[in-house]
């Protein structure tokens, strides 16, 4: 296969907050991976591993504490010039996970959409509008619905207008946030198809964060696994779910509950332990262990897993 | 009637609307249901189709402006929908208990947590406050809390979302119900803690041989738990069955299309979104209630509602597509493959 363009590339990123003096939380701890042009990157993990501060440090929300993000080869980490700053602003969006809090109350849904125009110079009333319609047509929403509020609207046309936003500035990178999490099993198929339709129209490249994974597994090319601020298995989402080996990606895949009630009362749960890593002799590191499969461990351990993908993987049963 | 399909709680054509500034809400419009004793039933729904409306209802625990506007609630042959307030006092936490879907806003902030666990112990069963404890230690540990004693004294800030979850778990237990209500249990939690929950919850229910009633949005929840699934959608059930009929062989065109709306480890088809959103049950629709987000939707659903059609003795569904009369559909693709492909999985395992 010929070298794709990396789009993203990040490079042992790490963030810290300060909790007390002195103490700090390593929200992001030497996060290592690259996001090629025009795929869907799925991530995933539990509440509290990183996910979400990793997509906002992504867009420079937070500063990193250390590392590096380039973005079409360009740095932009470190502190940002006026005009880098606006290179990632018009480059990169964000869709939200709540669809209510994300969007002002008390402006109408054409000041909430084009008010990124503005910030850009476009200030042309006709011309914002114009361009806030095609957008509104294109999210499958109404043009008469850019002069209502925002609470006029149902969750799911909530997060349309949300990804109308994210979309109007014509950015080359999405990020989105548990887009769907917050929404009801009907109206998340409609997202989602919404979502996988703008990219292909807009040849867009999407960071798709989630902890639900089926939905993950739907959307995604690409899979990583983050546990505790490290990115602990990256794959092809085929490949992680069909050989997972860091025994976290096991114990997520078996904890999805799946529609079918004959394997679910057949299946055992795997739990993950964080005590069985004895990392005091050697050191972890992020491994590659078959061509595009990443997976984080130990000497031994890895030299266990590859034998474990030798053997092949069932984990449900 | 064999013993093992005895109904411990019965309800019967109930109707519950709400009365608001913008007209009458009709949250519930004539639900039928049974509850037999031992089996996990599951309420399966989008938002606002009513079912933690019926089971609020059962409790008695329906804000101000709601009004019960006919129906049964048999429990033990006492009517609950006839019952006042004073009535409850015997019936909620001793007899039904519930857990609710938000474990935070479900336990007091400001009161230590073995405090209120023992509450219900002192007060319904007359406990003395060393007994109480004594009981309380152990419904911790059966709920699975590391270190019950210095939990004890603990406030619900310093517990993580599923410890709290399992106190609240813990709280429903402390009076030998003979019915748990699991509103959205694990909703709010992450998978991995939502799996341990899951486990827990079943457990318990063998152990204390519990009837459990589990509400939810989560189909993949409901395989994991529900012997018997009803599928509600604007306050109507419109298919009931066990759950290997519901995942197996759906019949309602709504069941179809949740179904296929979510997708799963193998799916690779095109997910089936279901158009719209559901309708204002202030003017609830003519008809069937699904018709208009409906593609197989067929003249008479715009006039009639659908009766029941008998699909087996346990499996029911209300759609005019079971009338003999009715033309020959098929389910989304996306679902029949799925199906083949746990029917081939499942002959193989056997095979």
């Amino acid at each position: 296969m010929a070298e794709r363009e990396k789009i993203l590339e990040i490079k042992n990123l790490c963030m810290e907050f300060p909790v007390k003096r002195r103490e700090k939380l390593k929200a992001l701890n030497n996060v290592t991976f690259d996001i090629y042009k025009g795929e869907n990157f799925g991530l995933v993990g539990e509440s509290g591993c990183g996910k979400t501060t990793l997509g906002r440090t992504i867009i420079r929300l937070y500063n990193p504490t250390s590392g590096e993000i380039l973005f079409n080869g360009r740095s932009i980490s470190g502190k940002l010039n006026k005009d880098t700053r606006k290179y990632v602003t018009d480059n990169i969006a964000m869709i939200f996970q709540d669809p209510i809090s994300s969007l002002n109350p008390r402006m109408t849904i054409q000041e909430i959409i084009a008010e990124g125009l503005s910030i850009r110079g476009i200030k042309n009333k006709e011309e914002q509008r114009r361009m806030v319609v095609e957008i509104l047509d294109k999210v499958g929403l109404l043009p008469e619905h850019a002069a209502r509020y925002p609470h006029e609207f149902s969750g799911g046309q909530r997060q349309r207008i949300g990804i109308a936003r994210a979309l109007i500035l014509n950015p080359s990178f999405i990020i989105a946030d548990e887009p769907v999490s917050a929404l009801d099993v009907s109206i998340q198929a409609q997202v989602i198809k919404l979502l996988l339709e703008m990219k292909k129209i807009m040849g867009l490249t999407i960071l798709f964060i989630a902890h639900d994974l089926s939905v993950v597994k739907y959307f995604s090319d690409r899979i990583g696994v983050m546990c505790k601020g490290q990115l602990v298995e990256l794959g092809d989402a085929d490949e992680v779910y069909k050989n997972p080996l860091h025994p976290y990606t096991r114990a997520l895949l078996s904890a999805i509950p799946e529609p079918d009630p004959i394997r679910e009362k057949k299946k055992k749960r795997l739990y993950y332990d964080p005590q069985i890593h004895d990392y005091s002799k050697e050191s972890p590191e992020f491994v590659e262990i078959t061509p595009g499969h990443f997976v984080y461990g130990s000497p031994s351990e890895i030299e266990q897993y590859r034998i474990d993908l030798k053997e092949g993987i069932n984990i449900f049963n | 009637m064999d013993k093992m399909n005895e109904p411990i709680l019965e309800v019967k054509n109930l109707r519950v609307s709400f009365k608001t500034y913008n007209g009458k809400v009709q949250a519930v419009r004539g639900v039928d249901f049974h509850l037999n004793k031992g089996e996990t039933l599951a309420i399966v729904g989008e938002s606002g189709s009513g079912k933690s409306v019926t089971t609020k209802a059962i409790l008695g625990i329906l804000s101000k402006n709601a009004i019960i506007e006919e129906g049964e609630i048999l429990y033990q042959g006492k009517d609950l929908t006839k019952f006042k307030e004073k009535d409850f006092y015997d019936i909620r936490g001793k007899e039904i208990s519930l857990i609710f879907q938000d474990p935070l806003s479900a336990l007091n902030p400001i009161m230590k947590i073995g405090k209120q666990i023992t509450e219900a112990l002192i007060l319904k069963e007359k406990m003395s406050k060393q007994e109480a404890k004594k009981r309380a230690l152990e419904l911790m540990k059966t709920v699975g809390i590391p270190q019950p004693e210095v939990r004890f004294n603990q406030y619900p800030f310093q517990f993580s979302g599923g410890m709290r979850q399992r106190i609240v778990i813990a709280i429903a237990l402390a009076s030998n119900a003979k019915i748990m209500i699991c509103d959205e249990p694990t909703t709010a939690l992450d998978v991995t803690i939502q799996a341990k929950i899951l486990d827990e919850i079943k457990e318990i229910k063998e152990k204390n041989d519990l009837s459990v009633i589990f509400i939810t949005h989560d189909l993949g929840v409901v395989a994991n738990m529900a012997d018997r699934i009803c599928v509600m959608y604007a306050g109507k059930i419109v298919e009931v069955g066990t759950s290997e009929e519901i995942f197996y062989s759906p019949a309602h065109p709504y069941t179809w299309a949740l179904l296929s709306s979510m997708p799963d480890l193998e799916t690779k088809d095109e997910l089936f979104s279901i158009p719209g959103t559901p309708p204002n049950m202030i003017f609830p629709p003519k008809g069937d209630a699904f018709a208009e987000r409906n593609q197989y939707a067929l003249e008479v659903d715009f006039e009639q509602e659908p009766p029941f059609f008998k699909l087996s003795d346990t499996h029911y569904a209300a759609t005019w597509l079971l009338h003999p009369n009715a033309p020959k559909v098929e389910m989304p693709d996306i679902l029949k493959n799925r199906i083949a492909r746990l029917r081939r999985e499942e002959a193989e395992s056997i095979g």
